[in-house]
């Protein structure tokens, strides 16, 4: 069906100059490399661990939402950014290693005490590392080597994990805030927007059966 | 796992040498430019002069500049450097505080006459916030205690509560399109917590009036209670036979109750409250605390509570 898809668009879609995909995670990465040089440089404001922390999560969630709206992006509008998806996916698993890891390192400076007793007490820390576990299978199999290996089918089926993990990042923001400021709330609407159109479009399928080509 | 500790990690390793070089030049261009438009309301501090106090902490200051940039403010917004940037709007002059209910003097106070007829004291307080961070500050104010006794609660009175100015025009937190919370902000103690010398109502901070962002011209501080009491630009104190709603309390009963006192033992639901993180202590890499009850001053309050069990009464 993907393939189908794909096919498809890259005969109706815009012919958009290709980058190397390369250039992608160069420039994906930036925000990481500013974040960390300006927190050790007491850039960071009066809290820089928390800052790096919370801005390393939500450039993971943005990238999240990034690959999310390939799809919608080449149905609705015919743009076709198909080959820049895996570097897009990647560099939100690999923003959410890099804030799981400050969590991990400086802002519980390796306390496992205190991190097995988050994981289990505490819902954010529970939907945020069930995310992140979620988000790794989804990072190994993210090459063409495991697609062969799995096949097409179950490669995607595997991949469709990507909308809950979508669904936990939302969770994991609006529960670690305190009452319920917009910012949370507007990155789990757009979510539920990007989870909400293929949903009725599958049921929008189903509903009216596919003609198949002779 | 192997993981080396931080500090051995020097910002040549990750990026070299005439990379961040170049960076940084750009960056103190890019920062000038910020900061003139990031403060355009800031007001004049006055100076105040204040007396030593015996229940002064000698631990390390926060630095004047994050107490004053890293600030909950909601009324000003929900990010910790919006206060700094949008509280300028609030006109802090001319103000009057009102003090009502069941009192034998009601009566309202210009904030000039208040600062004038007050022995002014400098103490600094340790400040622990809810969210698990912690300052030391050098607070300028008065014990609320003085201010109490010139109204003269009657004996019905039990309680104190605290009412925030409520300015939509000047605030933009209260013109936002979801109320973080239900406006104007509240506050309450008990009086016996209120009569208590360490509880006083701050007029400035680091030798100057208050800047608007902490909450001029007059908030109350309440040092061995998580930092959200500690009400700011009060105009209203009532006192009430009742336990009062506060504004948290309201907004969330299971995490922030009405006494709010630091304690270590009992975590916010959400998160624990075993450890804080010292702001402006070692950057990125400073290590927690462990937190103290009562958030250190168990000696002076802990009488207040006894009998009473501190995981009911949160």
């Amino acid at each position: 069906m993907q393939d189908r898809a794909s096919v498809q668009a890259a005969k109706k879609g815009f012919a958009l100059p290709q980058v190397p995909k390369i250039l992608v995670y160069i420039v994906g990465f930036i925000p990481a490399v500013w974040l960390f040089y300006a927190g050790i440089t007491d850039q960071l404001g009066a809290d820089p661990m928390r800052t790096l922390e919370q801005e390393l999560g939500e450039w993971a969630f943005r990238f999240l939402i990034a690959t999310l709206t390939i799809t919608p992006l080449r149905q609705l509008f015919s743009i076709n950014l198909l080959r820049y998806r895996r570097a897009i996916g990647l560099l939100a698993f690999y923003y959410a290693l890099l804030h799981l890891t400050t969590y991990l390192v400086l802002d519980q400076g390796l306390d496992f005490a205190a991190i097995g007793a988050d994981i289990v007490k505490r819902p954010y820390i529970t939907i945020g590392m069930a995310t992140f576990l979620i988000l790794l299978p989804l990072a190994i199999t993210s090459n063409n080597a495991a697609i062969r290996r799995m096949g097409g089918q179950a490669w995607a089926k595997l991949h469709k994990f990507v909308y809950l993990a979508a669904i936990g990042a939302a969770l994991h923001f609006i529960l670690v805030v305190k009452s319920w400021p917009l910012e949370p709330l507007i990155y789990a609407a757009i979510v539920a927007v990007l989870l909400g159109y293929r949903l009725v479009r599958r049921l929008g399928r189903k509903a009216e059966p596919r003609r198949r080509p002779a | 796992m192997l993981i080396r500790r931080p500090s051995d990690i020097l910002p040549s390793e990750i990026t070299p040498r005439e990379v961040y070089l170049n960076r940084r030049q750009w960056m103190a261009g890019a920062a000038g430019l910020g900061l003139a438009a990031a403060f355009p309301g800031w007001t004049e501090a006055a100076p105040l002069s204040a007396a030593k106090s015996a229940f002064s902490t000698d631990e390390k200051l926060t630095s004047r500049e994050d107490v004053t940039s890293y600030n909950n403010y909601y009324e000003f917004g929900v990010d910790k450097d919006d206060p700094a940037k949008n509280a300028g709007t609030l006109k802090t002059s001319p103000w009057r505080v009102k003090i009502d209910g069941l009192v034998s003097k009601p009566q309202e106070i210009g904030i000039e006459d208040l600062i004038k007829s007050s022995t002014l004291e400098e103490r600094i307080y340790r400040m622990r916030c809810v969210e698990g961070w912690s300052m030391v500050i050098p607070w300028v104010g008065f014990p609320l205690a003085d201010l109490i006794k010139r109204a003269e609660p009657l004996g019905s009175a039990k309680y104190v509560a605290f009412e925030t100015v409520n300015r939509p025009n000047e605030m933009s937190g209260l013109r936002s399109v979801l109320p973080v919370l239900d406006w104007p902000y509240t506050e309450g103690l008990r009086l016996d917590e209120a009569m208590h010398p360490l509880a006083i109502l701050a007029v400035g901070l680091y030798g100057e009036t208050l800047p608007n962002q902490n909450g001029a011209p007059i908030r109350l501080v309440v040092p061995w209670k998580y930092g959200f009491k500690g009400i700011k630009s009060i105009t209203r104190i009532s006192f009430v036979e009742k336990q009062p709603q506060t504004a948290w309390n309201k907004q969330a009963p299971s995490e922030y109750g009405f006494y709010a006192n630091v304690n270590p033992n009992v975590d916010h639901p959400r998160w624990s409250q075993a450890t804080e993180r010292r702001i402006g202590e070692g950057g990125l890499f400073a290590k927690r605390r462990q937190t103290l009850m009562f958030n250190g001053y168990a000696e002076q309050v802990a009488s207040l509570y006894n009998g009473m069990d501190l995981r009911k009464y949160y």
